[in-house]
Protein backbone atom coordinates (compact mmCIF):
# COMPACT_ATOMS: atom_id res chain seq x y z
CA UNK A 1 0.00 0.00 0.00
CA UNK A 2 2.94 2.36 0.01
CA UNK A 3 5.26 3.42 -2.72
CA UNK A 4 8.50 5.28 -3.06
CA UNK A 5 8.70 8.50 -5.06
CA UNK A 6 11.68 9.51 -7.13
CA UNK A 7 11.97 13.19 -8.01
CA UNK A 8 14.46 14.41 -10.64
CA UNK A 9 15.22 18.04 -11.38
CA UNK A 10 11.77 19.53 -10.86
CA UNK A 11 11.01 23.20 -11.50
CA UNK A 12 7.59 24.74 -10.89
CA UNK A 13 6.23 28.01 -12.20
CA UNK A 14 3.35 30.37 -11.49
CA UNK A 15 2.49 32.13 -14.76
CA UNK A 16 6.12 32.25 -15.79
CA UNK A 17 7.49 33.08 -12.33
CA UNK A 18 9.77 30.27 -11.19
CA UNK A 19 8.87 29.27 -7.61
CA UNK A 20 11.10 26.23 -7.14
CA UNK A 21 14.15 25.06 -9.05
CA UNK A 22 16.11 21.89 -9.62
CA UNK A 23 14.65 19.71 -6.92
CA UNK A 24 15.71 16.08 -6.83
CA UNK A 25 15.05 13.65 -4.01
CA UNK A 26 13.87 10.20 -3.08
CA UNK A 27 10.88 9.88 -0.80
CA UNK A 28 10.96 6.53 1.01
CA UNK A 29 7.99 4.23 1.23
CA UNK A 30 6.49 3.55 4.67
CA UNK A 31 8.34 6.45 6.20
CA UNK A 32 7.61 10.02 7.15
CA UNK A 33 9.47 12.70 5.23
CA UNK A 34 9.33 16.23 6.62
CA UNK A 35 9.79 19.40 4.56
CA UNK A 36 11.08 22.39 6.48
CA UNK A 37 12.24 25.82 5.47
CA UNK A 38 11.40 29.51 5.71
CA UNK A 39 8.12 30.86 4.48
CA UNK A 40 7.87 31.29 0.72
CA UNK A 41 10.64 28.84 -0.12
CA UNK A 42 8.28 26.64 -2.08
CA UNK A 43 7.47 23.75 0.27
CA UNK A 44 3.76 23.83 -0.55
CA UNK A 45 4.48 24.34 -4.22
CA UNK A 46 6.76 21.32 -4.33
CA UNK A 47 4.34 19.21 -2.30
CA UNK A 48 1.58 20.01 -4.75
CA UNK A 49 3.69 18.99 -7.74
CA UNK A 50 3.84 15.49 -6.23
CA UNK A 51 0.13 14.82 -6.77
CA UNK A 52 -0.33 17.14 -9.75
CA UNK A 53 -2.35 19.62 -7.73
CA UNK A 54 0.02 22.40 -8.73
CA UNK A 55 -1.34 22.58 -12.27
CA UNK A 56 -4.85 23.18 -10.95
CA UNK A 57 -3.88 26.82 -10.43
CA UNK A 58 -4.38 28.81 -13.64
CA UNK A 59 -1.06 29.43 -15.35
CA UNK A 60 0.90 27.04 -13.13
CA UNK A 61 3.31 24.61 -14.81
CA UNK A 62 5.87 21.96 -13.84
CA UNK A 63 8.97 20.61 -15.57
CA UNK A 64 11.18 17.67 -14.59
CA UNK A 65 10.47 14.10 -13.72
CA UNK A 66 8.55 12.51 -10.88
CA UNK A 67 8.24 8.74 -10.72
CA UNK A 68 6.28 6.63 -8.33
CA UNK A 69 7.93 3.20 -8.52
CA UNK A 70 7.63 2.34 -12.21
CA UNK A 71 5.15 5.02 -13.15
CA UNK A 72 6.02 8.44 -14.54
CA UNK A 73 3.48 10.74 -12.87
CA UNK A 74 3.86 13.34 -15.59
CA UNK A 75 3.79 10.90 -18.47
CA UNK A 76 1.82 11.95 -21.52
CA UNK A 77 -0.75 9.21 -21.05
CA UNK A 78 -1.19 9.74 -17.31
CA UNK A 79 -4.47 11.19 -16.11
CA UNK A 80 -3.86 13.68 -13.28
CA UNK A 81 -7.15 12.59 -11.75
CA UNK A 82 -5.84 9.06 -11.27
CA UNK A 83 -2.60 10.40 -9.80
CA UNK A 84 -4.59 12.29 -7.20
CA UNK A 85 -6.51 9.16 -6.41
CA UNK A 86 -3.31 7.34 -5.50
CA UNK A 87 -1.63 10.27 -3.76
CA UNK A 88 -3.90 11.78 -1.13
CA UNK A 89 -3.57 15.23 0.38
CA UNK A 90 -4.41 16.96 3.64
CA UNK A 91 -4.44 20.74 3.64
CA UNK A 92 -3.28 23.38 6.07
CA UNK A 93 -6.78 24.45 6.99
CA UNK A 94 -9.33 21.72 7.62
CA UNK A 95 -11.65 21.68 4.62
CA UNK A 96 -14.45 19.16 5.08
CA UNK A 97 -17.34 19.54 2.67
CA UNK A 98 -19.68 21.75 4.70
CA UNK A 99 -22.86 20.52 3.07
CA UNK A 100 -22.05 16.88 3.70
CA UNK A 101 -22.52 14.80 6.81
CA UNK A 102 -19.53 13.33 8.63
CA UNK A 103 -20.29 10.00 7.03
CA UNK A 104 -20.61 11.44 3.53
CA UNK A 105 -17.39 13.38 3.94
CA UNK A 106 -15.47 10.18 4.57
CA UNK A 107 -17.33 8.38 1.81
CA UNK A 108 -16.93 11.22 -0.70
CA UNK A 109 -13.78 9.89 -2.36
CA UNK A 110 -15.04 6.31 -2.33
CA UNK A 111 -18.19 7.24 -4.16
CA UNK A 112 -16.13 8.75 -6.97
CA UNK A 113 -14.44 5.52 -7.94
CA UNK A 114 -16.73 2.58 -7.50
CA UNK A 115 -20.17 1.57 -6.51
CA UNK A 116 -19.85 0.21 -3.03
CA UNK A 117 -22.66 -1.55 -1.25
CA UNK A 118 -24.03 0.16 1.84
CA UNK A 119 -22.37 -2.36 4.14
CA UNK A 120 -19.00 -2.10 2.39
CA UNK A 121 -19.20 1.67 2.64
CA UNK A 122 -20.16 1.47 6.33
CA UNK A 123 -17.15 -0.76 6.89
CA UNK A 124 -14.64 1.50 5.15
CA UNK A 125 -16.04 4.65 6.77
CA UNK A 126 -15.72 3.11 10.21
CA UNK A 127 -12.25 1.78 9.49
CA UNK A 128 -11.07 5.15 8.14
CA UNK A 129 -12.49 7.08 11.06
CA UNK A 130 -10.81 4.63 13.43
CA UNK A 131 -7.63 5.04 11.40
CA UNK A 132 -7.89 8.79 11.93
CA UNK A 133 -8.52 8.32 15.68
CA UNK A 134 -11.89 10.01 15.32
CA UNK A 135 -14.34 7.12 15.46
CA UNK A 136 -15.08 7.28 19.20
CA UNK A 137 -15.84 10.98 19.05
CA UNK A 138 -18.22 10.87 16.10
CA UNK A 139 -19.71 7.40 15.94
CA UNK A 140 -22.99 8.62 17.43
CA UNK A 141 -23.37 11.54 15.06
CA UNK A 142 -22.30 10.33 11.65
CA UNK A 143 -25.32 11.92 9.90
CA UNK A 144 -24.50 15.34 11.37
CA UNK A 145 -22.66 17.90 9.26
CA UNK A 146 -18.87 17.76 9.33
CA UNK A 147 -18.67 21.50 9.85
CA UNK A 148 -20.09 21.04 13.35
CA UNK A 149 -16.86 19.48 14.59
CA UNK A 150 -13.98 21.26 16.31
CA UNK A 151 -11.01 22.33 14.19
CA UNK A 152 -8.89 19.39 15.32
CA UNK A 153 -11.73 16.97 14.72
CA UNK A 154 -12.32 18.48 11.29
CA UNK A 155 -8.68 17.97 10.40
CA UNK A 156 -8.85 14.34 11.49
CA UNK A 157 -12.04 14.04 9.45
CA UNK A 158 -10.08 15.29 6.45
CA UNK A 159 -7.39 12.71 7.16
CA UNK A 160 -10.06 10.01 7.37
CA UNK A 161 -11.46 11.23 4.08
CA UNK A 162 -8.01 11.07 2.49
CA UNK A 163 -7.11 7.59 3.77
CA UNK A 164 -10.56 6.14 2.98
CA UNK A 165 -9.60 5.81 -0.68
CA UNK A 166 -6.49 3.82 0.34
CA UNK A 167 -3.87 6.03 -1.31
CA UNK A 168 -0.24 4.97 -1.74
CA UNK A 169 1.05 8.25 -0.44
CA UNK A 170 -0.33 10.89 1.88
CA UNK A 171 0.79 14.49 1.53
CA UNK A 172 0.17 16.86 4.45
CA UNK A 173 0.70 20.61 4.20
CA UNK A 174 1.11 21.98 7.71
CA UNK A 175 -1.76 19.81 8.94
CA UNK A 176 -1.44 21.07 12.52
CA UNK A 177 -0.85 24.77 12.04
CA UNK A 178 -4.48 25.67 12.72
CA UNK A 179 -4.77 23.37 15.73
CA UNK A 180 -4.24 23.51 19.49
CA UNK A 181 -1.44 21.46 21.13
CA UNK A 182 -3.71 18.59 22.13
CA UNK A 183 -5.16 18.18 18.66
CA UNK A 184 -1.63 18.48 17.30
CA UNK A 185 -0.47 15.61 19.48
CA UNK A 186 -3.47 13.55 18.36
CA UNK A 187 -2.46 14.08 14.76
CA UNK A 188 1.19 13.36 15.40
CA UNK A 189 0.22 10.06 17.03
CA UNK A 190 -1.90 9.38 14.01
CA UNK A 191 0.99 10.05 11.63
CA UNK A 192 3.17 7.59 13.52
CA UNK A 193 0.44 5.01 13.12
CA UNK A 194 -0.27 5.78 9.47
CA UNK A 195 3.31 5.44 8.33
CA UNK A 196 3.08 1.68 8.73
CA UNK A 197 0.73 1.71 5.77
CA UNK A 198 1.38 4.87 3.80
CA UNK A 199 4.25 6.90 2.50
CA UNK A 200 3.86 10.22 4.28
CA UNK A 201 5.19 13.66 3.43
CA UNK A 202 4.55 16.47 5.87
CA UNK A 203 5.32 20.17 5.59
CA UNK A 204 5.83 21.81 8.96
CA UNK A 205 7.14 25.02 10.47
CA UNK A 206 7.50 23.32 13.79
CA UNK A 207 11.03 21.97 14.26
CA UNK A 208 10.05 19.84 17.23
CA UNK A 209 7.28 18.35 15.20
CA UNK A 210 9.58 17.52 12.33
CA UNK A 211 12.01 15.94 14.80
CA UNK A 212 9.27 13.98 16.55
CA UNK A 213 7.38 12.52 13.61
CA UNK A 214 9.72 12.22 10.66
CA UNK A 215 12.35 9.72 9.54
CA UNK A 216 13.83 11.93 6.84
CA UNK A 217 13.94 15.71 6.74
CA UNK A 218 14.38 17.94 3.70
CA UNK A 219 15.43 21.55 4.17
CA UNK A 220 14.39 24.08 1.52
CA UNK A 221 15.65 27.63 1.22
CA UNK A 222 15.69 30.51 -1.18
CA UNK A 223 18.67 32.69 -1.94
CA UNK A 224 16.66 35.92 -1.80
CA UNK A 225 13.11 37.16 -2.08
CA UNK A 226 11.85 36.59 -5.61
CA UNK A 227 14.41 33.86 -6.26
CA UNK A 228 13.19 30.29 -6.72
CA UNK A 229 13.33 27.97 -3.72
CA UNK A 230 15.82 25.10 -3.70
CA UNK A 231 16.43 21.92 -1.78
CA UNK A 232 19.45 22.59 0.42
CA UNK A 233 19.84 19.17 1.96
CA UNK A 234 17.95 16.04 2.81
CA UNK A 235 19.00 13.38 5.26
CA UNK A 236 17.92 11.28 8.22
CA UNK A 237 16.04 13.47 10.63
CA UNK A 238 18.46 12.75 13.49
CA UNK A 239 21.36 13.75 11.29
CA UNK A 240 19.69 16.97 10.15
CA UNK A 241 18.92 17.98 13.71
CA UNK A 242 22.27 16.99 15.22
CA UNK A 243 24.92 17.50 12.57
CA UNK A 244 23.63 18.96 9.30
CA UNK A 245 26.18 19.19 6.54
CA UNK A 246 25.10 22.67 5.40
CA UNK A 247 25.62 25.86 7.35
CA UNK A 248 22.24 27.23 6.23
CA UNK A 249 20.43 24.19 7.62
CA UNK A 250 22.14 24.56 10.96
CA UNK A 251 21.31 28.25 11.11
CA UNK A 252 17.69 27.54 10.32
CA UNK A 253 17.11 24.72 12.82
CA UNK A 254 18.88 26.55 15.58
CA UNK A 255 16.62 29.49 14.92
CA UNK A 256 19.24 31.90 13.68
CA UNK A 257 17.03 32.90 10.77
CA UNK A 258 13.70 32.11 9.14
CA UNK B 1 -36.10 43.12 8.58
CA UNK B 2 -33.55 45.59 9.88
CA UNK B 3 -31.75 45.20 13.14
CA UNK B 4 -33.20 47.81 15.40
CA UNK B 5 -32.05 49.05 18.82
CA UNK B 6 -28.54 49.36 20.12
CA UNK B 7 -26.07 46.78 21.28
CA UNK B 8 -26.31 46.30 25.05
CA UNK B 9 -22.67 47.23 25.56
CA UNK B 10 -22.66 50.49 23.71
CA UNK B 11 -24.42 52.59 26.31
CA UNK B 12 -22.46 51.73 29.43
CA UNK B 13 -19.01 50.66 28.37
CA UNK B 14 -18.33 52.57 25.17
CA UNK B 15 -19.37 55.95 23.92
CA UNK B 16 -21.22 55.80 20.68
CA UNK B 17 -19.08 57.19 17.91
CA UNK B 18 -20.20 60.56 16.66
CA UNK B 19 -21.51 59.71 13.17
CA UNK B 20 -23.62 56.89 14.51
CA UNK B 21 -26.57 58.81 15.95
CA UNK B 22 -27.72 60.76 12.90
CA UNK B 23 -27.24 57.74 10.70
CA UNK B 24 -29.36 55.63 12.99
CA UNK B 25 -32.21 58.15 12.89
CA UNK B 26 -31.93 58.56 9.13
CA UNK B 27 -32.03 54.82 8.50
CA UNK B 28 -34.87 54.22 10.96
CA UNK B 29 -36.79 57.08 9.39
CA UNK B 30 -36.27 55.71 5.91
CA UNK B 31 -37.43 52.30 7.04
CA UNK B 32 -40.60 53.68 8.59
CA UNK B 33 -41.31 55.84 5.55
CA UNK B 34 -41.01 52.81 3.31
CA UNK B 35 -43.47 50.86 5.43
CA UNK B 36 -45.93 53.78 5.45
CA UNK B 37 -45.78 54.13 1.67
CA UNK B 38 -46.29 50.42 1.18
CA UNK B 39 -49.23 50.38 3.57
CA UNK B 40 -50.77 53.36 1.78
CA UNK B 41 -50.47 51.64 -1.58
CA UNK B 42 -52.01 48.47 -0.20
CA UNK B 43 -54.93 50.38 1.35
CA UNK B 44 -55.53 52.27 -1.89
CA UNK B 45 -55.51 49.12 -4.02
CA UNK B 46 -57.74 47.17 -1.65
CA UNK B 47 -60.18 50.09 -1.46
CA UNK B 48 -60.40 50.16 -5.26
CA UNK B 49 -60.75 46.39 -5.54
CA UNK B 50 -63.54 45.87 -3.02
CA UNK B 51 -66.38 47.68 -4.92
CA UNK B 52 -65.53 45.73 -8.07
CA UNK B 53 -65.53 42.44 -6.21
CA UNK B 54 -68.90 43.34 -4.67
CA UNK B 55 -70.31 44.22 -8.07
CA UNK B 56 -69.15 40.91 -9.55
CA UNK B 57 -72.18 38.77 -10.38
CA UNK B 58 -70.09 35.62 -10.77
CA UNK B 59 -67.57 33.90 -8.53
CA UNK B 60 -64.21 35.67 -8.60
CA UNK B 61 -62.44 32.37 -8.04
CA UNK B 62 -64.14 30.05 -10.52
CA UNK B 63 -65.65 32.18 -13.31
CA UNK B 64 -63.85 31.63 -16.64
CA UNK B 65 -64.59 34.96 -18.35
CA UNK B 66 -63.55 38.55 -17.87
CA UNK B 67 -66.47 40.89 -18.58
CA UNK B 68 -65.78 43.43 -15.90
CA UNK B 69 -66.96 46.43 -17.92
CA UNK B 70 -70.43 45.04 -18.57
CA UNK B 71 -73.46 46.41 -16.73
CA UNK B 72 -73.62 43.03 -15.00
CA UNK B 73 -69.91 42.48 -14.40
CA UNK B 74 -68.75 38.85 -14.60
CA UNK B 75 -65.13 38.05 -14.05
CA UNK B 76 -62.98 35.35 -12.48
CA UNK B 77 -59.31 35.05 -11.72
CA UNK B 78 -59.00 31.26 -12.19
CA UNK B 79 -57.83 31.08 -15.79
CA UNK B 80 -55.52 34.08 -15.38
CA UNK B 81 -53.90 32.79 -12.21
CA UNK B 82 -53.52 29.37 -13.80
CA UNK B 83 -51.94 30.87 -16.90
CA UNK B 84 -49.59 33.01 -14.84
CA UNK B 85 -48.40 30.12 -12.72
CA UNK B 86 -48.14 27.64 -15.58
CA UNK B 87 -46.28 29.95 -17.96
CA UNK B 88 -43.86 31.14 -15.27
CA UNK B 89 -43.10 27.66 -14.05
CA UNK B 90 -42.61 26.41 -17.59
CA UNK B 91 -40.26 29.31 -18.19
CA UNK B 92 -38.42 28.50 -14.98
CA UNK B 93 -38.11 24.81 -15.82
CA UNK B 94 -36.73 25.66 -19.25
CA UNK B 95 -34.43 28.49 -18.15
CA UNK B 96 -32.89 27.28 -14.90
CA UNK B 97 -30.95 24.23 -16.12
CA UNK B 98 -29.60 26.17 -19.10
CA UNK B 99 -28.72 29.14 -16.91
CA UNK B 100 -26.88 26.88 -14.46
CA UNK B 101 -25.01 25.29 -17.34
CA UNK B 102 -24.03 28.65 -18.77
CA UNK B 103 -23.00 29.93 -15.34
CA UNK B 104 -20.86 26.85 -14.66
CA UNK B 105 -19.25 27.08 -18.06
CA UNK B 106 -18.30 30.69 -17.43
CA UNK B 107 -17.16 30.16 -13.85
CA UNK B 108 -15.36 26.83 -14.11
CA UNK B 109 -14.71 25.76 -17.69
CA UNK B 110 -14.12 28.68 -20.00
CA UNK B 111 -10.62 30.14 -20.33
CA UNK B 112 -10.33 33.39 -18.43
CA UNK B 113 -10.70 35.84 -21.34
CA UNK B 114 -13.63 34.03 -22.88
CA UNK B 115 -15.20 33.83 -19.43
CA UNK B 116 -15.05 37.56 -18.80
CA UNK B 117 -16.36 38.25 -22.30
CA UNK B 118 -19.30 35.88 -21.82
CA UNK B 119 -19.97 37.28 -18.38
CA UNK B 120 -20.18 40.72 -19.90
CA UNK B 121 -22.60 39.52 -22.60
CA UNK B 122 -24.85 37.88 -20.02
CA UNK B 123 -24.95 41.05 -17.94
CA UNK B 124 -25.88 42.98 -21.07
CA UNK B 125 -28.65 40.55 -21.99
CA UNK B 126 -30.04 40.81 -18.48
CA UNK B 127 -30.49 44.53 -19.01
CA UNK B 128 -32.43 44.28 -22.30
CA UNK B 129 -35.98 45.62 -21.85
CA UNK B 130 -38.64 42.95 -21.95
CA UNK B 131 -40.53 44.54 -24.83
CA UNK B 132 -37.58 43.68 -27.05
CA UNK B 133 -37.90 40.03 -26.11
CA UNK B 134 -41.65 40.25 -26.70
CA UNK B 135 -41.26 41.71 -30.17
CA UNK B 136 -38.58 39.21 -31.06
CA UNK B 137 -40.92 36.49 -29.82
CA UNK B 138 -43.85 37.58 -31.95
CA UNK B 139 -41.80 38.29 -35.07
CA UNK B 140 -39.36 35.41 -34.99
CA UNK B 141 -40.22 32.76 -32.41
CA UNK B 142 -43.95 32.41 -33.12
CA UNK B 143 -43.47 31.43 -36.78
CA UNK B 144 -40.26 29.56 -36.01
CA UNK B 145 -41.88 27.34 -33.38
CA UNK B 146 -44.72 26.13 -35.61
CA UNK B 147 -42.68 23.22 -36.93
CA UNK B 148 -41.24 22.04 -33.64
CA UNK B 149 -44.65 22.43 -31.97
CA UNK B 150 -46.26 20.30 -34.66
CA UNK B 151 -43.51 17.72 -34.21
CA UNK B 152 -44.10 17.56 -30.46
CA UNK B 153 -47.81 17.22 -31.03
CA UNK B 154 -47.39 14.48 -33.66
CA UNK B 155 -44.89 12.31 -31.84
CA UNK B 156 -45.38 13.17 -28.18
CA UNK B 157 -49.07 13.99 -28.26
CA UNK B 158 -49.66 11.05 -25.94
CA UNK B 159 -48.09 13.16 -23.17
CA UNK B 160 -51.08 15.24 -22.04
CA UNK B 161 -49.32 18.62 -22.13
CA UNK B 162 -48.35 18.11 -25.79
CA UNK B 163 -51.82 16.84 -26.71
CA UNK B 164 -54.65 18.75 -28.37
CA UNK B 165 -56.19 18.84 -31.83
CA UNK B 166 -54.89 22.11 -33.10
CA UNK B 167 -51.34 23.43 -32.81
CA UNK B 168 -50.88 27.19 -33.00
CA UNK B 169 -47.94 29.58 -33.01
CA UNK B 170 -49.16 31.86 -30.25
CA UNK B 171 -49.34 29.16 -27.61
CA UNK B 172 -48.58 28.76 -23.94
CA UNK B 173 -45.33 27.04 -24.91
CA UNK B 174 -44.06 29.87 -27.08
CA UNK B 175 -45.04 32.48 -24.48
CA UNK B 176 -43.19 30.48 -21.87
CA UNK B 177 -40.18 30.18 -24.14
CA UNK B 178 -40.01 33.94 -24.51
CA UNK B 179 -40.27 34.27 -20.74
CA UNK B 180 -37.54 31.64 -20.34
CA UNK B 181 -35.20 33.49 -22.69
CA UNK B 182 -36.01 36.70 -20.88
CA UNK B 183 -35.19 35.40 -17.40
CA UNK B 184 -32.26 33.22 -18.42
CA UNK B 185 -29.60 35.97 -18.33
CA UNK B 186 -30.51 37.18 -14.87
CA UNK B 187 -30.49 33.65 -13.45
CA UNK B 188 -27.21 32.89 -15.22
CA UNK B 189 -25.60 36.15 -14.09
CA UNK B 190 -26.44 35.63 -10.43
CA UNK B 191 -25.57 31.93 -10.51
CA UNK B 192 -22.21 32.72 -12.05
CA UNK B 193 -21.52 35.24 -9.27
CA UNK B 194 -22.39 32.57 -6.70
CA UNK B 195 -20.35 29.81 -8.33
CA UNK B 196 -17.32 32.07 -8.52
CA UNK B 197 -17.50 32.47 -4.77
CA UNK B 198 -17.42 28.74 -4.09
CA UNK B 199 -14.58 28.27 -1.60
CA UNK B 200 -11.30 27.28 -3.29
CA UNK B 201 -10.49 25.19 -0.23
CA UNK B 202 -13.32 22.77 -0.84
CA UNK B 203 -12.74 22.70 -4.57
CA UNK B 204 -9.15 21.68 -3.95
CA UNK B 205 -10.27 19.11 -1.41
CA UNK B 206 -12.46 17.49 -4.05
CA UNK B 207 -9.73 17.58 -6.70
CA UNK B 208 -7.19 16.13 -4.29
CA UNK B 209 -9.54 13.20 -3.69
CA UNK B 210 -9.34 12.42 -7.38
CA UNK B 211 -12.50 14.12 -8.53
CA UNK B 212 -12.83 15.11 -12.16
CA UNK B 213 -13.84 18.67 -12.81
CA UNK B 214 -17.49 17.80 -13.07
CA UNK B 215 -17.31 15.70 -9.89
CA UNK B 216 -15.59 18.58 -8.15
CA UNK B 217 -18.41 20.86 -9.23
CA UNK B 218 -20.97 18.43 -7.86
CA UNK B 219 -19.14 18.02 -4.56
CA UNK B 220 -17.98 21.53 -3.81
CA UNK B 221 -19.61 24.09 -6.10
CA UNK B 222 -23.24 23.11 -6.53
CA UNK B 223 -23.99 22.41 -2.85
CA UNK B 224 -22.41 25.74 -1.96
CA UNK B 225 -24.26 27.54 -4.73
CA UNK B 226 -27.65 25.96 -4.09
CA UNK B 227 -29.23 28.72 -1.99
CA UNK B 228 -27.92 31.36 -4.36
CA UNK B 229 -29.22 29.54 -7.41
CA UNK B 230 -32.61 29.11 -5.77
CA UNK B 231 -32.70 32.82 -5.01
CA UNK B 232 -31.74 33.60 -8.60
CA UNK B 233 -34.43 31.28 -9.92
CA UNK B 234 -36.98 32.95 -7.64
CA UNK B 235 -35.98 36.33 -8.92
CA UNK B 236 -36.45 35.00 -12.44
CA UNK B 237 -39.78 33.49 -11.51
CA UNK B 238 -40.91 36.79 -10.04
CA UNK B 239 -39.95 38.52 -13.27
CA UNK B 240 -41.76 35.94 -15.35
CA UNK B 241 -44.90 36.26 -13.23
CA UNK B 242 -44.94 40.00 -13.36
CA UNK B 243 -43.96 40.22 -17.01
CA UNK B 244 -46.56 42.16 -18.93
CA UNK B 245 -45.60 43.29 -22.40
CA UNK B 246 -43.81 40.23 -23.71
CA UNK B 247 -46.65 37.89 -22.86
CA UNK B 248 -49.41 40.35 -23.75
CA UNK B 249 -47.98 40.34 -27.26
CA UNK B 250 -47.89 36.59 -27.57
CA UNK B 251 -50.61 34.99 -25.50
CA UNK B 252 -53.94 34.58 -27.33
CA UNK B 253 -55.74 35.99 -24.25
CA UNK B 254 -58.17 33.14 -23.79
CA UNK B 255 -60.00 32.31 -20.59
CA UNK B 256 -59.52 28.59 -20.45
CA UNK B 257 -57.81 26.33 -17.98
CA UNK B 258 -55.95 23.77 -20.04
CA UNK B 259 -52.69 21.92 -19.75
CA UNK B 260 -52.34 21.65 -23.51
CA UNK B 261 -49.45 24.03 -23.98
CA UNK B 262 -49.40 23.78 -27.78
CA UNK B 263 -53.03 24.78 -28.30
CA UNK B 264 -54.49 28.25 -28.40
CA UNK B 265 -54.52 28.67 -24.64
CA UNK B 266 -52.68 31.25 -22.73
CA UNK B 267 -53.15 34.34 -20.69
CA UNK B 268 -51.78 35.75 -17.51
CA UNK B 269 -52.79 38.25 -14.87
CA UNK B 270 -50.23 40.78 -16.00
CA UNK B 271 -51.06 40.37 -19.70
CA UNK B 272 -54.75 40.76 -18.94
CA UNK B 273 -54.10 43.98 -17.05
CA UNK B 274 -52.01 45.34 -19.92
CA UNK B 275 -54.62 44.38 -22.49
CA UNK B 276 -57.61 45.66 -20.53
CA UNK B 277 -56.66 48.66 -18.46
CA UNK B 278 -56.95 51.22 -21.23
CA UNK B 279 -60.63 50.78 -22.00
CA UNK B 280 -61.74 49.67 -18.53
CA UNK B 281 -64.44 51.60 -16.65
CA UNK B 282 -64.43 52.07 -12.90
CA UNK B 283 -65.55 48.55 -12.01
CA UNK B 284 -63.30 47.17 -14.72
CA UNK B 285 -60.28 48.88 -13.21
CA UNK B 286 -61.23 47.69 -9.77
CA UNK B 287 -61.44 44.16 -11.12
CA UNK B 288 -57.99 44.44 -12.70
CA UNK B 289 -56.61 45.82 -9.46
CA UNK B 290 -58.09 42.85 -7.62
CA UNK B 291 -56.32 40.55 -10.07
CA UNK B 292 -53.11 42.46 -9.42
CA UNK B 293 -53.49 41.81 -5.72
CA UNK B 294 -53.89 38.11 -6.44
CA UNK B 295 -50.65 38.24 -8.45
CA UNK B 296 -48.99 39.87 -5.47
CA UNK B 297 -50.19 37.10 -3.15
CA UNK B 298 -48.98 34.40 -5.55
CA UNK B 299 -45.54 36.01 -5.77
CA UNK B 300 -45.43 36.29 -2.01
CA UNK B 301 -46.31 32.62 -1.55
CA UNK B 302 -43.68 31.55 -4.05
CA UNK B 303 -41.05 33.62 -2.30
CA UNK B 304 -41.98 32.20 1.07
CA UNK B 305 -41.75 28.69 -0.34
CA UNK B 306 -38.30 29.50 -1.71
CA UNK B 307 -37.15 30.86 1.63
CA UNK B 308 -38.37 27.73 3.28
CA UNK B 309 -36.44 25.56 0.82
CA UNK B 310 -33.29 27.58 1.42
CA UNK B 311 -33.55 27.57 5.21
CA UNK B 312 -34.33 23.87 5.40
CA UNK B 313 -30.65 23.14 5.06
CA UNK B 314 -29.39 25.89 7.34
CA UNK B 315 -27.52 23.44 9.48
CA UNK B 316 -25.41 22.44 6.51
CA UNK B 317 -25.08 25.94 5.21
CA UNK B 318 -22.65 26.95 7.95
CA UNK B 319 -19.36 26.97 6.12
CA UNK B 320 -16.48 25.46 8.02
CA UNK B 321 -14.20 28.07 9.52
N1 LIG C 1 -1.19 30.71 -6.31
C1 LIG C 1 0.00 31.32 -6.47
N2 LIG C 1 0.17 32.20 -7.49
C2 LIG C 1 1.34 32.82 -7.67
N3 LIG C 1 2.42 32.65 -6.89
C3 LIG C 1 2.32 31.79 -5.85
C4 LIG C 1 1.11 31.08 -5.59
N4 LIG C 1 1.29 30.31 -4.50
C5 LIG C 1 2.57 30.53 -4.11
N5 LIG C 1 3.19 31.41 -4.92
C6 LIG C 1 4.58 31.87 -4.79
O1 LIG C 1 5.44 30.76 -4.86
C7 LIG C 1 6.48 30.86 -3.90
C8 LIG C 1 6.48 29.64 -3.02
O2 LIG C 1 5.29 29.61 -2.26
P1 LIG C 1 4.87 28.39 -1.36
O3 LIG C 1 3.47 28.61 -0.94
O4 LIG C 1 5.18 27.13 -2.04
O5 LIG C 1 5.85 28.57 -0.12
P2 LIG C 1 5.86 27.78 1.26
O6 LIG C 1 7.24 27.30 1.45
O7 LIG C 1 4.79 26.78 1.29
O8 LIG C 1 5.57 28.93 2.28
P3 LIG C 1 4.79 28.83 3.67
O9 LIG C 1 5.75 28.20 4.61
O10 LIG C 1 4.53 30.25 4.03
O11 LIG C 1 3.55 28.04 3.44
C9 LIG C 1 6.24 32.16 -3.14
O12 LIG C 1 7.08 33.14 -3.70
C10 LIG C 1 4.79 32.49 -3.45
O13 LIG C 1 4.61 33.89 -3.49
MG1 LIG D 1 2.95 26.52 2.41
Amino acid sequence: MAKQIEVTDVDAYYSGHKAIEGISMTIDARAVTAFIGPSGCGKSTFLRTLNRMHEVIPGATVTGKIRMEEQDLYGADVDPVSVRRTIGMVFQRPNPFPTMSIYDNVAAGLRLNHRYSKSELDGIVEESLKGANLWNEVKDRLPKPGSGLSGGQQQRLCIARAIAVRPQVLLMDEPCSALDPISTLAIEDLIAKLKQEFTIVIVTHNMQQAARVSDKTAFFNLAAQGQPGKLIEMDDTTKIFTSPSQKATEDYITGRFG
Amino acid sequence: MREGGSAPLSRSAFRRSRGDGPFRYASTGAGILLLVIMAAIAVFLIARAIPALQANTASFLTELTWNANASEPKFGIGALAFGTVLSSFLALIIATPIAIGVALFISHYAPRRLASFLGYIIDLLAAVPSVVYGLWGIIFLVPFMRGPSQFLNDYFGWIPIFGGDQVVGRSMLVGSLVLAIMILPIIAAISREVFLQAPKMQEEAALALGATRWEMIRMAVLPFGRPGVISAAMLGLGRAMGETIAVALIFPATFTISYEILSANGNSIAANIANGFGEANDIGRGALIASGLVLFVITLLVNMAARWVISRRKEYARVAA
